[in-house]
């Protein structure tokens, strides 16, 4: 099996899309002739041309909102918005009309489109480039949210995102393009709504996505030598959210502890701990446990903004300190 | 009902000076209550709407049971929690409950039974389905998560240690508990250092709780008599060299306890239970045993001795005692005890009492059995004696019907060809 980065493997699910159907273009800031922020769409101009791989202003309304357009139109869309920080301009667009253009015209106009957009802080771009805001796309219905940790989802995730008839907004963690991971030659697809066990155990679950997993894989390695047995769930999709996977998980182990980066106060973690309690409440053996980015605008300094994202130490010690373990 | 005089137990509601619906004031006579010495005026108290009347005219109801429900202006009964309806009296349930004070301070009537409950207990969700499905009582877990909290393990734990039950459908509300362990291998209590103070586990404070409970509600009297052993320990060796005895070893214990369900046949009324609305008959005789635990004391019952043989007896104790360290007892054999008792031969005791274990009316005490100096024929001689020692409910019986009673297991230990039939 070919290993390649988390970068290829978008890279090559946008290439085979726009091989494959004519209706996809591709459509955002800096994506033709500088190749993309994070490099995805590197050399995809001079292969496609302008046409299909279309440079726009520093515009996000725009590019969404004509993306909406081109895809009640008959076209298949899929537009970067260069980070998700960004989306907060198109917010009206992605809120009021992707997500609700086949509702409200009683399914006259449907929006397949994708969002691409990137997550996530890490980086030391600052307080407003480094934020967390899928966890909000996910409470919208119309919406569909993937969060790809591995390439083989990334890519799995990008052909479903790609084929749906609904909008989705498909966020990429800044951190995770140089993630490697074996992906088949096969055509596979990882379809929406079904999470991923990263790692067996029986003692306590943490449920985590995109960069998460890894510091919740680092956690569950720490615990390991202590004795403690950890199972680490992959959400892969907010919405829609595979709840039946973690309350499986819940029942062998009868604890979780949910890892996000975003704030703990109104966050994602915050509404898979509830499901949590709702339907696993007989078989906890604690409280359900949130571990969150701390609560302050995000930090430029290197030292603070590592204090203020999630780290496995303090998911030990969360764990620890709620378990008794 | 009120506590009014400190030996009242129960009190007759003889008339009611309110009706329902009708406004009271703290301190206002709403009813007259009749107790063992005099009918005295119950006053409210708290002001409000005497809501509704539990109680008729006439009824006999014991210390601390609800007789009315005082609302605010306005309350509405249906907003008022469960507990102010009047529950059933149940004997083993009297544990869990707070006894009534002597002076009522509470703001209303109903809150004076209100039941010290499992929900006090600090336990996860799982903790408390898995205690239910094992018929754990989770007052009995000490607790080793952050807080105290029972987790899981502590349930799971207690189970393979063996002082839980084995799965069963019922939960059991209280654990029997008596004076004294009688096991031979009494453990050594661990990390307790002079002048720490040791927080109470959860065995603890539930044998707390019902020694008390016994001590405070039941009179006490005690009987105790020498009993001659020579012919039973006789006996005993025989039996145990038998081949139809292959396979059992009969102990001193199995024999006291055949004697004391031959006593208990002929003497049915120490094989029952003191209500507050009469003596409820057992209709079973479900000997229980104390067994010294780690954590304290546990008395399971051996069940149904009436229709046991001395050698099912002996199989049948030997099987409780095992079964009581694997962990696989049955609740009913936890609560189910319709007598009791108590044994600490193998601790070189001359004699001591026990504490009854509600709603048990009666326990037998033995020491050590051994060769002492007694008179027979004029003559100093050598026999192997026992002290047995009988605490009985004044409630239940009498004094001359324990003398009877104990004089019963004396004769058939005396003549413990008695014992075969």
């Amino acid at each position: 099996m070919p290993e390649m980065s988390i970068r290829e493997a978008v890279s090559l699910g946008l290439r085979e899309a726009l091989d494959a159907d004519e209706r996809v273009f591709l459509m955002g800031e800096d994506i033709g002739s500088y190749g993309g922020a994070y490099a995805v769409t590197k050399g995809f101009l001079e292969k496609y041309g302008p046409d299909r791989v279309r440079d726009v202003p520093i515009a996000e309304a725009v590019i969404v909102g004509a993306g909406v357009g081109a895809a009640m139109g008959g076209m298949k869309p899929v537009v970067e918005v260069m980070t998700i920080n960004f989306t907060l301009l198109a917010m009206d667009q992605i809120v009021n009309h992707a997500a609700k253009m086949r509702y409200m015209s009683n399914g006259q106009f449907e929006v397949p489109m994708v969002i691409r957009t990137v997550t996530g802080g890490g980086g030391q771009l600052g307080a407003t480039h480094s934020q967390n805001f899928e966890g909000w796309y996910a409470s919208v219905p119309g919406l569909k949210v993937a969060v790809p940790s591995t390439p083989y989802d990334a890519l799995g995730l990008l052909r479903t995102a790609i084929a749906d008839r609904n909008p989705t907004i498909f966020a990429e963690h800044a951190l995770l393009y140089g993630v490697k991971g074996e992906v088949p030659k096969e055509r596979y697809e990882v379809p929406f709504g079904k999470a991923e066990v990263r790692r067996q155990g029986k003692d306590v679950t943490i449920v985590a996505y995109l960069r998460m997993v890894s510091v919740a894989m680092k956690a569950a390695e720490a615990l390991a030598a202590k004795g403690v047995q950890v199972e680490v769930v992959d959400l892969r999709s907010l919405r829609p959210l595979d709840v039946a996977t973690v309350v499986e998980s819940v029942k062998k182990t009868s604890r979780a502890v949910v890892v996000e980066e975003n704030w703990r106060t109104g966050g994602f973690a915050a509404e898979v701990a509830s499901a949590v309690q709702e339907q696993a409440f007989d078989h906890l053996d604690g409280p359900v446990g949130r571990v969150g980015g701390l609560e302050v605008p995000m930090p430029y300094n290197r030292s603070l903004e590592a204090a203020a994202i999630p780290t496995p130490d303090r998911v030990v010690e969360t764990i620890e300190r709620l378990y008794g373990l | 009902m009120p506590q009014m005089g400190y030996d009242m137990q129960q009190g007759t509601v003889v008339r009611w000076l309110k009706t329902e619906g009708s406004p009271v004031k703290r301190g206002e006579a709403i009813a007259e209550i009749e107790t063992d010495k005099a009918v005295v005026e119950f006053q409210s108290y708290a002001s409000g709407v005497l809501a509704k009347i539990l109680v008729a005219e006439g009824t006999v109801v014991p210390v601390g049971r609800a007789i009315a429900i005082v609302a605010a202006e306005g309350e509405k009964l249906a907003d008022m929690p469960k507990a102010a309806a009047p529950a059933p009296a149940k004997p083993q349930a009297l544990v869990t409950q707070r006894q009534a004070h002597p002076t009522p301070s509470e703001e209303t009537v109903e809150a004076e039974h209100m039941p010290v409950s499992a929900e006090e207990v600090k336990a996860s969700p799982v903790a408390r389905k898995l205690a239910e499905e094992l018929g754990v009582d989770l007052s009995l877990v000490r607790g080793t998560g952050p807080g105290g909290r029972i987790s899981k393990e502590d349930v799971l734990a207690l189970r393979t240690k063996g002082q839980a039950p084995a799965p069963s459908a019922a939960p059991s509300p209280a654990k029997p508990v008596t004076a004294a362990p009688a096991a031979p291998a009494m453990p050594v209590p661990q990390g307790v250092s002079p002048g720490k103070k040791v927080p109470l586990s959860k065995m603890r404070q539930q044998i707390a709780r019902v020694t008390v409970h016994s001590k405070r509600e039941i009179p006490h009297f005690y009987v105790s008599t020498e009993v001659d052993m020579t012919q039973a320990m006789r006996l005993r060796a025989h039996l145990n060299q038998s081949d139809v005895f292959k396979g059992v070893h009969v102990t001193v214990n199995d024999l006291v306890i055949k004697a004391c369900v031959g006593a208990l046949k002929k003497y049915p009324k120490f094989n029952a239970s003191y209500t507050d609305d009469g003596i409820q008959m057992h209709e079973q005789i479900n000997v229980g045993i104390a067994i010294a635990e780690e954590q304290g004391l546990i008395v399971p019952a051996i069940m149904d001795c009436g229709h046991r043989s001395l050698k099912d007896i002996a199989a049948a104790s030997r099987d409780l005692a095992e079964r009581a360290k694997g962990g696989t007892l049955h609740a009913a054999e936890y609560t189910g005890g319709t007598f009791s008792i108590s044994n600490l031969g193998m601790f070189d005791v001359v004699s001591f009492t026990a504490i009854i274990l509600p709603p048990q009316a009666a326990v037998v005490a033995v020491g050590t059995v051994a060769k002492r100096p007694v008179a027979r024929n004029e003559q100093l001689a050598v026999a192997e004696t026992m002290t047995a020692s009988l605490s009985a409910d004044h409630r239940v019986v009498d004094g001359a019907e324990g003398a009877v009673f104990l004089g019963e297991v004396k004769r058939l230990l005396e003549h413990p060809y008695l014992l075969m039939m």
